[in-house]
């Protein structure tokens, strides 16, 4: 077998060679071609990644294992990691989708932790792309049925997607802090058992297919495509957790991208231990299986255990009682060979650390693209001038519109701790362990990113810090998932290295560190590539008596605006859906207003001297009050100011609407120190007005909203 | 009050009912596996819970009507135990035959979770007594195949003998298509037996059991069951 037929470089070719000492064989070079790949390696993107604040008072554990954990207080670690599907969903959208929500909450797992929330990032071509119900269905077709919640998410629309779809995937998971499992714990002379489901043919060298542009005939891709089942999840779950409980097993590590090789490799690796594995015993589920399909089947709910010979009869017990295949496959042993055997002879013998660690970085070469053009072009605008009847074109804009034809689909209330569900700019939950209440945010902004990219992921992460700084939450890590075009146009690897720089920076200046993540590059059709998309979620504990919710005015309440509303039309709702094209230049991050703004955020939720707060992001500031109005089932009038249309329907200023009840408005004040605050208007009656002109009736913007 | 959840495998709101049940009555409530052949010692109420047992594979609740713990509940549903089957839980029910009919999948063809409003249609049942006939109560739904269905004798009878517990209305307590979420034959939500001991019902009553989490309406099912145990009614 070629090397190039394995999906090796030149230089990785001869870099395992010379390592080796000796030629490769096919097994060796099929291994390392899937090890190597972009999936398993972050090999274009490393020294990237490296420029990411790691470190902050809430890590418990940053980037290295399955996922990240926060300190979420009484000694519970909150745990969570964000990845992609993307291309599988592409192919088969149901079981690319399903396989996502699988596989990250086996990342959760594999930290010993439960998996209690779920969260989706979706970016589809159109509400009318053929994958979108697919894609919709497997999401919750996996979560519903493992019993995790999808509490939130997030759905975006854009041409670029089409063909193309974004499936992101996010779990977080609650762990004991002293029950914390690792994969890189591991000691010579122990068992490797593989434990769940039987090895098949499915998703065969699927993290390869990951890491190259997708195809015009999908149809060849499909045996990459993995098929899950989440009821042996489920079983999964509880039989890894009762271990757990039961000290059964010293390592644990999930099969996800290139199964058992990936997983039993790595363990290795971090453990700094050699390992032989025998592929003779491996439980099959089909007929005459190569050693190299065996290797990296991408076959689902499967977990791999590290287990001192003593407790093996433990383990079996466990399995047997959740109906679980439980086998040891291998040992661990000094040094640092990995070894496959299989028909009793030795079919690969690789160092540990050159599969698991040692995979050559790409440099590739990065040229800045023409940014000016974009900025200074000119959109036309063909909006309505009154401002009713362009808020009201506006909230039906895919992109604005209401998400409870996807949210209904999924059980958001599932283990009984959703505080906040689907369709508020925050989601929130208890903490069974502790009793507090966990807030999560999830953002993305690709069309600020396309015109640029360091300044809009920067303000990217603000704008996620600021959301839960609203909710009363402080934001304690943030997990990311960089989907982006191929890295090997220049013009694009650019792109992805002034985005990544862009969210270092504003991570460092407001003290989120990122402590999980992942990359996938190659987004792109032979039509076209997918606009910058990077994916944040951040997580926070509320320090607030209470969350501070959106969407719960009362008549007679004051509408506040808290900070200065100066916002842009670049890249705005406002701009594509009338203007029908994106233009201008994204504001600068500013890390000193953002601070000022959080604390005065968070100030007010301590103080519960509001009733309802809502950030303004999408669709700007009348936008945001039409969805206050919508989801408390109440009007306001509000002062006729002779706002813009910037002002209106812009985004990206660091503001916030707030419903203060009257007798608080002065607390409410005092809360904000250097954050200008002014009252626009009343809450009260059955339309959104300005001035003495009715913009709309609660009614027609409900309508326009969801219909 | 002692209250048994039983878990079978791909039971996944065993523990939001052992939470609920336990919280709202200050009484015991623990878990069965359904290998166990038989019911704790003094068990009040068995809840039989929602998810997704045996992987839905067959048909929803088909395999877990016939597991061990079956024939030791059958069996305490017979001496008028209260058994109570939530969402999946009522599958089993009607799979095993302690309640007549079948849950079909949905008309509209997918899952759906939504708190939803329900006429309260019996409120002389051991696990209504706390609520008012013709009240209306809002408690989340979560299923893909909640849509009763039974023959047209069999609904006659139903009917006739008043054994509909809940149906989906308005927020006024009409009963209305759009109100239906899921094309239910009358808009039924749960029914009971002839006896009154065994309810099954699609919405989750554990779910809406605090204000923190959306709603309490449904705490009243534990506080009823308390209410009815304690007036010496076993």
């Amino acid at each position: 077998m070629n090397y190039k037929d394995a999906g090796l470089r030149e230089s990785e070719y001869l870099s395992l060679k010379e390592t080796l000492g000796r030629e490769p064989n096919d097994l060796e070079l099929r291994i390392m071609g899937v090890m190597w790949s972009e999936h398993c390696s972050y090999k274009s993107t490393r020294p990237l990644l490296k420029k990411l604040p790691k470190e902050g008072k809430y890590v418990v554990l940053g980037p290295g294992e399955n996922a990240g954990i926060i300190d979420g207080g009484a000694g519970v670690g909150i745990a969570f990691k964000v990845e992609s599907h993307n291309h599988p969903s592409a192919v088969a959208p149901y079981q690319g989708a399903a396989t996502g929500v699988g596989g990250i909450i086996r990342d959760i797992i594999a930290l010993g932790a439960r998996p209690v929330a779920s969260l989706d990032g979706l970016f589809f071509g159109s509400v009318n792309s053929p994958v979108h119900d697919g894609v919709v269905k497997g999401v919750g077709g996996y979560g519903n049925c493992i019993g995790v919640p999808t509490i939130g998410g997030k759905t975006y629309y854009d041409p670029t997607y089409e063909g193309n779809p974004l499936v992101n995937a996010m779990n977080i998971g609650t762990v004991k802090v002293d029950k914390i499992v690792s994969s890189q714990t591991a000691k010579p002379g122990q068992a490797v058992v593989i434990l769940g489901s039987k090895t098949g043919r499915d998703g065969i060298a699927g993290a390869a297919f990951a890491s190259t542009e997708l195809k015009d005939n999908t149809k060849e891709s499909r045996p990459s495509i993995q098929i899950g089942d989440p009821f042996v999840e489920k079983l999964l779950t509880e039989a890894c957790l009762e271990m757990r409980d039961e000290g059964l097993f010293v390592s644990m590590q999930d099969m996800g991208a290139a199964g058992i090789l990936s997983s039993s490799s790595e363990v290795a690796a971090k453990s700094g231990v050699g390992m032989t594995i025998d592929f003779d015993k491996v439980p099959l589920r089909a007929e005459g299986m190569e050693p190299w399909e065996i290797a990296l089947s991408e076959s689902q709910e499967r977990m791999l255990l590290i287990v001192e010979d003593a407790k093996m009869p433990e383990v079996f017990r466990i399995a047997e009682k959740w109906g679980l295949d439980a086998t040891e496959i291998g040992r661990t042993e000094e040094g640092d060979h990995y070894r496959i055997y299989w028909k009793g002879k030795i079919a690969a013998d690789v160092p540990a650390t050159t599969i698991g660690s040692d995979c050559p970085v790409i440099p590739w070469p990065a040229e800045r693209p023409d940014l000016e053009t974009r900025w200074n072009k000119e959109v036309t605008i063909d909006a309505p001038s009154d401002p009713g009847k362009a808020l009201l074109g506006l909230l039906s804009d895919s992109n604005l519109h209401c998400k409870e034809d996807i949210y209904v689909q999924y059980d958001s209330m599932v283990q009984t701790n959703t505080v906040v569900g689907p369709g508020s700019p925050v989601c929130a939950f208890r903490v069974t362990e502790s009793g507090r209440i966990c807030a999560v945010s999830m953002e993305a902004d690709p069309w600020g990113c396309e015109l640029d990219p360091e300044r809009a992921t920067a303000n990217l992460v603000a704008r996620s810090c600021r959301v839960l700084s609203v909710a009363g939450a402080v934001p304690a890590g943030l997990t990311n998932c960089l989907n982006f075009p191929s890295p090997e146009k220049p013009k694009h690897f650019w792109v992805l290295s002034h985005s990544v720089e862009g969210m270092a920076a504003a991570c460092k200046a407001l003290d989120c560190p990122v402590v999980s993540g992942n990359v996938s590059l190659y987004n792109e059709t032979s039509v076209t590539a997918i606009l910058p998309t990077p994916l944040l979620g951040v997580v926070g504990m509320v320090e607030a008596p209470a969350i501070l919710k959106s969407g719960s005015w009362k008549e007679g309440d004051l509408l506040f605006l808290a900070g200065l509303n100066t916002p842009t039309l670049a890249a705005s709702v406002y701009q594509r859906h009338y203007g029908h094209d994106f233009a201008g230049r994204p504001l600068p991050f500013d890390a000193e207003k953002e601070k000022a703004f959080n604390a005065g955020a968070l100030a007010v939720a301590q103080a519960q001297a509001a009733h309802s707060a809502r950030p303004v992001i999408g669709g700007g500031l009348l936008t945001a009050v039409a969805k206050e109005a919508i989801d408390s089932g109440v009007g306001v009038t509000l002062d006729d100011k002779n706002y813009t249309a910037a002002e209106l329907f812009g985004e990206g200023a660091t503001v916030a609407v707030y419903a203060v009840p009257a007798d608080k408005a002065e607390a409410f004040r005092s809360c904000w120190k250097n954050v200008p605050v002014e009252q626009i208007g009343v809450v009260g009656g059955e339309s959104l007005k300005l001035g003495s002109a009715t913009l709309a009736t609660v009614a027609e913007l409900n309508s326009a909203f969801r219909k | 009050m002692k209250t048994a959840v039983v878990v079978f495998p791909g039971s996944n709101c065993d523990q939001d009912a052992v939470k609920a049940a336990g919280a709202v009555s200050g009484g015991s409530a623990v878990t069965v596996w359904h290998k166990d052949s038989a019911l704790p010692a003094g068990t009040d109420l068995v809840i039989l819970p929602g998810g997704f047992s045996y992987g839905d594979y067959l048909r929803s609740g088909a395999m877990a009507a016939n597991s061990a713990i079956m024939n030791a509940v059958i069996e305490f549903a017979n001496k008028g135990g209260l058994v109570l089957g939530i969402c999946n839980g009522f599958q089993i029910l009607t799979e095993s035959r302690l309640l007549p009919g079948a849950l079909l999948q949905n008309d509209c063809q997918h899952f759906v979770c939504k708190p939803v409003t329900l006429r309260v249609e019996r409120a002389d049942l051991p696990f209504t007594l706390d609520y008012k006939k013709d009240e209306i109560v809002t408690i989340p739904i979560a299923h893909g195949e909640g849509r009763y269905y039974v023959d047209p004798e069999g609904l006659k009878v139903l009917e006739g003998e008043g054994r509909v517990a809940f149906r989906y209305c308005d927020a006024c307590g009409n009963i209305t298509a759009e109100s239906n979420p899921n094309g239910a034959l009358n808009n039924i939500a749960g029914i009971v037996n002839e006896r009154g001991n065994v309810l099954g019902l699609m919405p989750h009553p554990e779910r809406y059991s605090e204000d923190l989490l959306g709603g309490s309406d449904g705490a009243k099912f534990w506080t009823s069951v308390k209410k009815w145990l304690e007036g010496g009614r076993r």
